[in-house]
C-alpha cells in the first residue's frame, strides 16, 4: 500500500486518500468546448511520473497534488493546492 | 494441426504419446501481411481467427510483445455473461455469449466453458427494483434473465448468510442461467491454435516499437524483429493502447488502472453458481480445480504496476466472507492484477481512427474477458471490410466528442468513480 505524504498531515496510508484526476484533465472555466473535450476525455496516461490531484478524503479533507510514478508508485513530490485546502 | 479427440488420446496411449505436435508454429515474420494485429491476447487472437475463418483473410500476423496467455487473458475472474442494461452493450455481449456457446467444439479445444448461471444479488428494496428493471430490459431484447426471490436464492446457494443479522441481507437476485465461467488461458491457446491452423502467423516476443505512416496512412510497423509491412494494422493491446496510439500521434480516452483477483486453496465443490454483488462489488465463483475465485473493485487510481494494493484484498475477502461465511477458514493461494484500459464511459472502443488503415480495439475497462469472441468477431469485420460492423458502430472513438456516450454505470468521465 502506498504511504502518501499529505502536506498538511504528514505521511498517511493510501486508504485515507481518493484519487481525483490527473492535473492535465482539470477543465478551466473559460475552456472552449473542444478544449473541454480534450481535457475531460483524453489522457497522456503516462507509464512513469504523473502530476495528479488527490484528496485526503478521510483525513484533513484537503485537496493535494502529487507527482507520482504510475509504474513504481513512488511519490516524488507532494504539495498543497493554494486556496483549495 | 493434430485433432484433439478421445480417440487420438487413446491412440496416444499406445505409443507413449510421442505423436503430438506443437499447438502452433513459431514463424519468422514475413516482410508483408494484409493485416497485422498488435497484441496476441484473447481479443487479438480471436480477431485473427475470425479474419481467417469468416472473412478468408489469411495473410495475417498477430504480434505479441511477450508470450501468449501472459496478459489480461490470464488476469481476470473468468466470468462470462451478457446481462447488461444498455441495448448497445446487450447486442455486443449477447453476440459474444452466442459465440461462446459451441466455441470449444469449433476450436477443437476444451475451454471448460460452464454455463452454471451468473447471479446478481440484491441487498435492498432499491437493489431489487434496479435488478427488475435490468431484467425487463434484457427480456425485451430476447436475452435470458430471471428475477429470483429470497427463498429461491437461498435454495440455489445454501451457503449464503441468510440469517437475520447478516451483514449484507439478501432480498433476492437476478440470474442469467446462460452465464458462467471459462478456462481463461485455454481461450488464448485455443484461438492461437485454430488461427495458426488457418495460416495465421502468431509471432511472440515481437514488440511493436513504431508505426510506419506515409501520407496519413499506416503502411506497416516497426518491431524488435525488424520492419513489417501491412495493408491494415489493428491495435489490440490493453495496457499498451495509449503508447501504441501515441506512435500515430493520437491521444486516447483511456486511463490505465489495476484490477485484482485472487484464489483460495482448492476445496471440494461448494459453490456451483457465479455469485456477484454489484452494490457491494464482490465476485465469487469456484474453478474446476476447486479454488474459490474472488474479485472486487479496481484500485481506483492510475497504475501500470500489475500488482494490487493489500487494502483491496482485505475488502473483497471481508465482503466474500460476509456473504458466504463458510469461506472464512480458507487460505488464499495467489493474487494477481491486470492493467485495465479504463475508458471514459465504461464501454469499449472498436473501430477506425483518424489515421487511414489504422484501427483500434481498446477501452474494455474490467469487462474484457467475456467479450473475447464477440470483440474478435466485430474487430475482424472492421479489419476485413474497412468499416465497423453495425453492432460495433456505436463504440466509435469519436463518441466522446459527439456526446453519444454508452455509459452503463452512469460514471461520466471518471472511470474510477462508481
Amino acid at each position: 500500500m502506498m504511504l502518501i505524504p499529505c502536506p498538511h498531515c504528514g505521511p498517511r496510508a493510501a486508504a485515507e486518500f481518493t484519487f481525483e484526476r490527473p492535473l492535465e484533465s482539470i477543465v478551466p472555466l473559460d475552456a472552449t468546448p473542444a478544449e473541454a473535450v480534450e481535457r475531460l476525455y483524453t489522457r497522456e496516461n503516462p507509464r512513469g511520473p504523473s502530476w495528479e490531484l488527490w484528496r485526503h478524503a478521510y483525513g484533513c479533507r484537503g485537496w493535494i497534488k502529487l507527482l507520482r510514478n504510475t509504474a513504481t508508485h513512488e511519490i516524488a513530490e507532494a504539495a498543497a493546492i493554494e486556496g483549495a485546502a | 494441426m493434430k485433432r484433439y479427440s478421445a480417440f487420438n488420446l487413446f491412440r496416444g496411449g499406445l505409443d507413449g504419446h510421442k505423436g503430438w505436435t506443437r499447438a502452433w508454429r513459431a514463424p519468422e515474420p514475413k516482410p508483408h501481411y494484409d493485416v497485422i494485429v498488435v497484441g496476441a491476447g484473447g481479443h487479438g487472437l480471436a480477431t485473427a481467427y475470425y479474419l481467417a475463418k469468416v472473412h478468408g483473410v489469411k495473410n495475417v500476423a498477430v504480434l505479441e510483445r511477450g508470450w501468449i496467455g501472459g496478459g489480461n487473458i490470464a488476469r481476470n475472474t473468468t466470468i462470462v455473461r451478457s446481462n447488461y442494461r444498455l441495448p448497445e452493450l446487450q447486442a455486443m455481449l449477447e453476440l459474444s455469449l452466442k459465440l461462446w456457446e459451441g466455441l470449444g467444439d469449433e476450436l477443437n479445444y476444451n475451454l471448460m466453458f460452464s454455463q452454471r448461471g451468473a447471479l446478481f444479488l440484491g441487498h435492498s428494496d432499491s437493489d431489487m427494483t434496479r435488478l427488475a428493471e435490468r431484467g425487463d430490459a434484457l427480456r425485451c431484447n430476447g436475452i435470458d434473465a430471471e428475477l429470483m426471490t429470497r427463498a429461491q436464492v437461498a435454495k440455489l446457494i445454501p451457503l449464503l448468510d441468510m440469517s437475520p443479522d447478516a451483514r449484507f441481507p439478501v432480498y433476492g437476485g437476478l440470474i442469467q442461467k446462460r452465464g458462467g465461467t471459462a478456462r481463461h488461458d485455454a481461450v488464448a491457446w485455443g484461438y492461437a491454435r485454430a488461427a495458426d491452423a488457418l495460416g495465421v502467423d502468431v509471432i511472440q516476443n515481437c514488440e511493436v516499437t513504431g508505426l510506419n505512416i506515409v501520407g496519413g496512412k499506416v503502411v506497416g510497423v516497426k518491431t524488435t524483429r525488424g520492419d513489417i509491412g501491412a495493408g491494415r494494422v489493428g491495435l489490440c493491446a490493453t495496457g499498451g493502447s495509449t503508447k501504441l496510439a501515441a506512435m500515430a500521434g493520437l491521444k486516447l480516452p483511456i486511463e490505465c488502472h489495476n484490477l485484482q483477483a485472487f484464489v483460495s486453496e482448492p476445496v471440494k465443490p461448494m459453490i456451483d453458481t457465479v455469485i456477484m454483488s454489484q452494490s457491494i462489488h464482490c465476485y465469487i465463483s469456484q474453478s474446476d480445480k476447486g479454488e474459490i475465485v474472488l474479485g472486487g473493485d479496481p484500485d481506483m487510481y492510475p497504475t501500470y504496476a500489475q500488482r494490487g494494493m493489500s487494502m483491496r484484498i482485505e475488502e473483497v475477502a471481508a465482503q466474500a466472507i460476509a456473504l458466504v461465511p463458510a469461506l472464512s477458514r480458507l487460505r488464499m493461494l495467489r493474487s494477481w492484477a491486470g492493467t485495465t484500459d479504463m475508458s471514459f464511459d465504461g464501454s469499449p472502443i472498436i473501430g477506425t481512427t483518424p489515421v487511414d488503415e489504422l484501427y483500434l480495439n481498446a477501452g474494455w475497462c474490467y469487462g474484457g474477458f467475456k467479450a473475447c469472441p464477440g470483440s474478435g468477431w466485430l474487430y475482424a469485420h472492421a479489419l476485413a471490410k474497412g468499416e465497423p460492423h453495425p453492432v460495433a458502430a456505436p463504440f466509435s472513438l469519436d463518441r466522446f466528442a459527439t456526446g453519444a456516450l454508452i455509459d452503463e454505470a452512469g460514471v461520466g468521465p471518471m472511470p474510477h468513480h462508481r
